[in-house]
């Protein structure tokens, strides 16, 4: 049997090996949270406490400030010592909300409630309350996406669970350990959007993922959750891309510039979904989530339940993880897409689905060439674009042409720049040109 | 800590880089070294020494004049001497495969500003500029060292001029006249193979170059099988298969698009079988290619892939 995909894309070593036969461990508590206002696409929350105010674990510290903003809540109880700039693990300082941990107090005990009763509304309002937010990376709150606007109607539902990122083994895991709750968490998306079909997409180098689904499924009864399927993807990167999952799994493509909810679909992350579950039926807020920390300077690397705000430093130091090489990259993230790192400074956030250490051995730096135009970008391009064109022309800043060449379609994936001989940092001119073309726009 | 690096995503490279295409290319020229010199004995030994050295010395002090980083070490230099070299009659005298080589580098290259900025093969664009300043030189066929004479026609010539066709069997292992790398389809195809394995070209240019060819040439042969040879010696006999395989593949020279490599390919096949046809010469292989690669930012522009996502034709 062939399993479906999409075209273009491409096969990067996985290393996965190392962190997905390690057991998931739970990290202890940072002693200073430094919790960013902005996780999410949208309006940065508005700080709702002042220096000095004693908070509890999960009190909204951050209050979402628009319909596309998300609440940020304390993970820890503690005071407040300071809010200002930090450093953010992608959009550089942002303000933040710095909190001491108190720690005579353990932590929160969250306790189950029946959700029979609730409505609809009731529960999108509780996602919504708990600062939900897409956590395969790009951050869009969650409850926007469960509101289509009138005359949109979500038909099909597709849980991502294609972790098509190298190295990060955080929603593989999530699915393994906890597939009967990602269960629950898509029947709460069930009962909200009512699709007509559901499937979970996997890729098929997580077997251990689909059999847990496939044993939950067996055993679930209710006749809503029936309809739910778990299709099988051949690995390749980018399939994690919403566009690209979409394709992969349907055929069919979203027009450009468009969302996927024009064409009926909407995609959510198996930790997204997890994060659901717990916010519905425990009130607990997103202020944790298992992030995958490994790279080949890490001693021991492995995928650890990591609360929000934590620093890799406090992780480094006080979970008693060890580097054993000299670190040369630090990526928050996956090393496709990923953003290195200055330091240590900057804090797990709602969105870090891993951290990359890598040492000069995996790090070589390459020097940029002249392109040959041996087109292998074009071949791998998940959105059909030429890349060497687009780069040509944003190099020599002819906006124009790099605005027909559709350089605002690019997904930013990095495929073009992974396979290109004269190690042409592809992305970063298009990304330029993106800009230059937004710039223009406005 | 050591110094953290900052740049941008992706942080991970497949370790293809240009140096290694390069020298896959050269890898997957050595059937075709042996075959020549097989078959060629010193001669191919002599016109493959003179066309390296001549391109490193150019490269060389063209890089030097221009001030730039000597990049010998891509290799693409020894890619473009032994390409030269293969389009070569085995008997030239040896000055002009110098010269020849000089000239590649500059006019084939390094006039249009380095690797990757040149418009036509440097190769056949060398072997063009012998073509039309020693015409005889570039059509006097030594024949190979299997054969009992001195000098001998190409198959291709011995086709159009006598209506003689040469035997499937040495056409494909290579004892006959023609030029020293043009002549082992089975050597040939040797590389062929191992460039798709290591991915180093694409096959759409290939494919569409010979399928054209055999279509074309199977059309012709049905018309009048006493005029036109059949297909199969057409594409074992001449260039076709260096062409094919080693010359329209060039990245630099040969569309971006997809589709483009489709119209590249055909649009070689096509001109290829006009020229062998009805033109004055037996062999269009190079004219062909040459004329491709000047309409190839034509092809890049007119075949745009659909935009993702859009609906066909837009």
């Amino acid at each position: 049997m062939t399993l479906s995909t999409f075209p273009g894309g491409i096969h990067p070593p996985y290393d996965k090996e190392p962190t997905i036969k390690e057991p998931l461990r739970e990290a202890p508590l940072p002693d200073i949270a430094v919790i960013p206002l902005i996780q999410h696409i949208g309006t940065p929350a508005r700080a709702v406490v002042k220096k000095g105010d004693y908070v509890e674990e999960s009190q909204i510290i951050g209050a979402s400030a628009g319909f596309i903003s998300s609440n940020v809540h304390s993970s820890v109880y503690g005071e407040v010592i300071d809010i200002k700039n930090a450093f953010h693990p992608s959009m550089g300082p942002v303000e933040s909300i710095f909190v001491k941990r108190d720690k005579t107090k353990e932590k929160k005990h969250y306790v189950e409630i029946d959700i029979e009763k609730l409505s609809k509304e009731e529960m999108k309002e509780k996602i919504r309350f708990a600062g939900i937010v897409g956590m395969g990376g790009a951050g869009f709150p969650t409850h926007v996406k469960l509101s289509p606007p009138e005359g949109k109607r979500i038909k099909h539902l597709i849980i991502n669970g294609a972790e098509c990122e190298p190295y990060l083994t955080c929603d593989h895991i999530l699915m393994t350990k906890k597939a009967h709750e990602i269960i629950r968490g898509i029947d709460i998306v069930i009962r909200i959007l009512n699709p007509e079909n559901v499937c979970i997409a996997i890729e098929d180098n997580k077997k251990a993922a689909h059999f847990a689904f496939k044993k939950v499924l067996k055993d679930v009864i209710p006749k809503s959750l029936r309809k739910i399927k778990l299709v099988s993807l051949r690995t390749k990167y980018p399939q994690g891309g919403e566009k690209q999952l979409i394709k992969a799994v349907s055929g069919l493509e979203v027009p450009p510039g468009g969302l996927p909810m024009d064409i009926g679909f909407l995609v959510q992350n198996v930790g997204t979904i997890y994060a659901i579950y717990e916010a519905v039926y425990f009130n607990k807020p997103l202020i944790e989530r298992i992030v995958t920390i490994t790279g080949d300077a890490m001693y021991r690397p492995g995928n650890f339940i990591v609360r929000v705000g934590s620093t890799l430093k406090d992780i480094l130091d006080t979970y008693g993880l060890e580097l054993f090489r000299d670190p040369e990259k630090i990526i928050f993230g996956g090393p496709m897409m990923g953003v290195a790192q200055p330091g240590l400074d900057a804090p797990v956030i709602k969105g870090s689905s891993g951290i990359v250490i890598l040492s000069g051995k995996a790090v070589r730096s390459y020097s940029e060439r002249q392109c040959i135009r041996c087109a292998k970008c074009v071949d791998v391009c998940p959105v059909n674009l030429l890349p060497t064109e687009i780069m040509k022309n944003s190099k020599k800043g002819f906006w124009e042409q790099t605005e027909a060449l559709h350089a605002t379609d690019c997904i930013e994936c990095g495929a073009c720049a992974y396979v290109c001989p004269s190690r042409i940092p592809l992305v970063q001119y298009i990304k330029t040109g993106k800009s230059r073309i937004a710039e223009k726009r406005q | 800590m050591k110094e953290i690096k900052l740049d941008v995503s992706p942080h991970i490279y497949s370790s293809q880089d240009t140096r290694r295409m390069m020298k896959g290319v050269i890898v997957a020229l050595v059937p075709n070294i042996f075959a020549s010199l097989y078959f060629f004995r010193w001669k191919a030994f002599f016109v493959m020494l003179v066309a390296v050295v001549s391109c490193a010395l150019t490269e060389y002090t063209i890089q030097r004049i221009r001030k730039k980083n000597i990049e010998l070490s891509d290799h693409s230099f020894l890619v473009t001497a032994l390409l030269y070299a293969m389009v070569l009659p085995p008997a030239l005298p040896l000055w002009m495969v110098f010269l020849g080589g000089v000239f590649a580098i500059i006019f084939g290259k390094e006039i249009f500003g380095g690797l990757g900025c040149n418009i036509f093969n440097p190769a056949l664009m060398a072997r063009a500029f012998l073509m039309a300043a020693f015409p005889v030189a570039l059509t006097t066929w030594a024949a190979p060292i299997t054969l009992d004479a001195v000098t001998s026609a190409t198959p291709l010539g011995l086709a159009k001029f006598e209506h003689v066709i040469t035997p499937y069997t040495p056409l494909f292992i290579g004892n006959v006249a023609g030029s020293i790398g043009e002549t082992s389809a089975l050597a040939l195809l040797l590389g062929f193979v191992y460039l798709l394995y290591k991915k180093i070209i694409d096959y759409r240019v290939p494919l569409a170059y010979v399928g054209t060819v055999v279509v074309f040439a199977s059309v012709c042969y049905i018309i009048n099988p006493v005029v036109y040879a059949p297909p199969l010696f057409h594409v074992l006999a001449g260039g076709l298969l260096i062409g094919a395989i080693f010359m329209a593949t060039d990245p630099v020279t040969s569309p971006v698009t997809k589709k483009g490599r489709w119209v590249f390919g055909a649009g070689c096949g096509v001109l290829t079988m006009v020229i062998r046809n009805w033109g004055g010469l037996p062999e269009g292989v190079m004219y062909a290619i040459l004329l491709m690669n000047a309409v190839t930012p034509l092809i890049n522009r007119m075949t745009r892939p659909r935009r993702f996502g859009a609906k066909h034709g837009t």
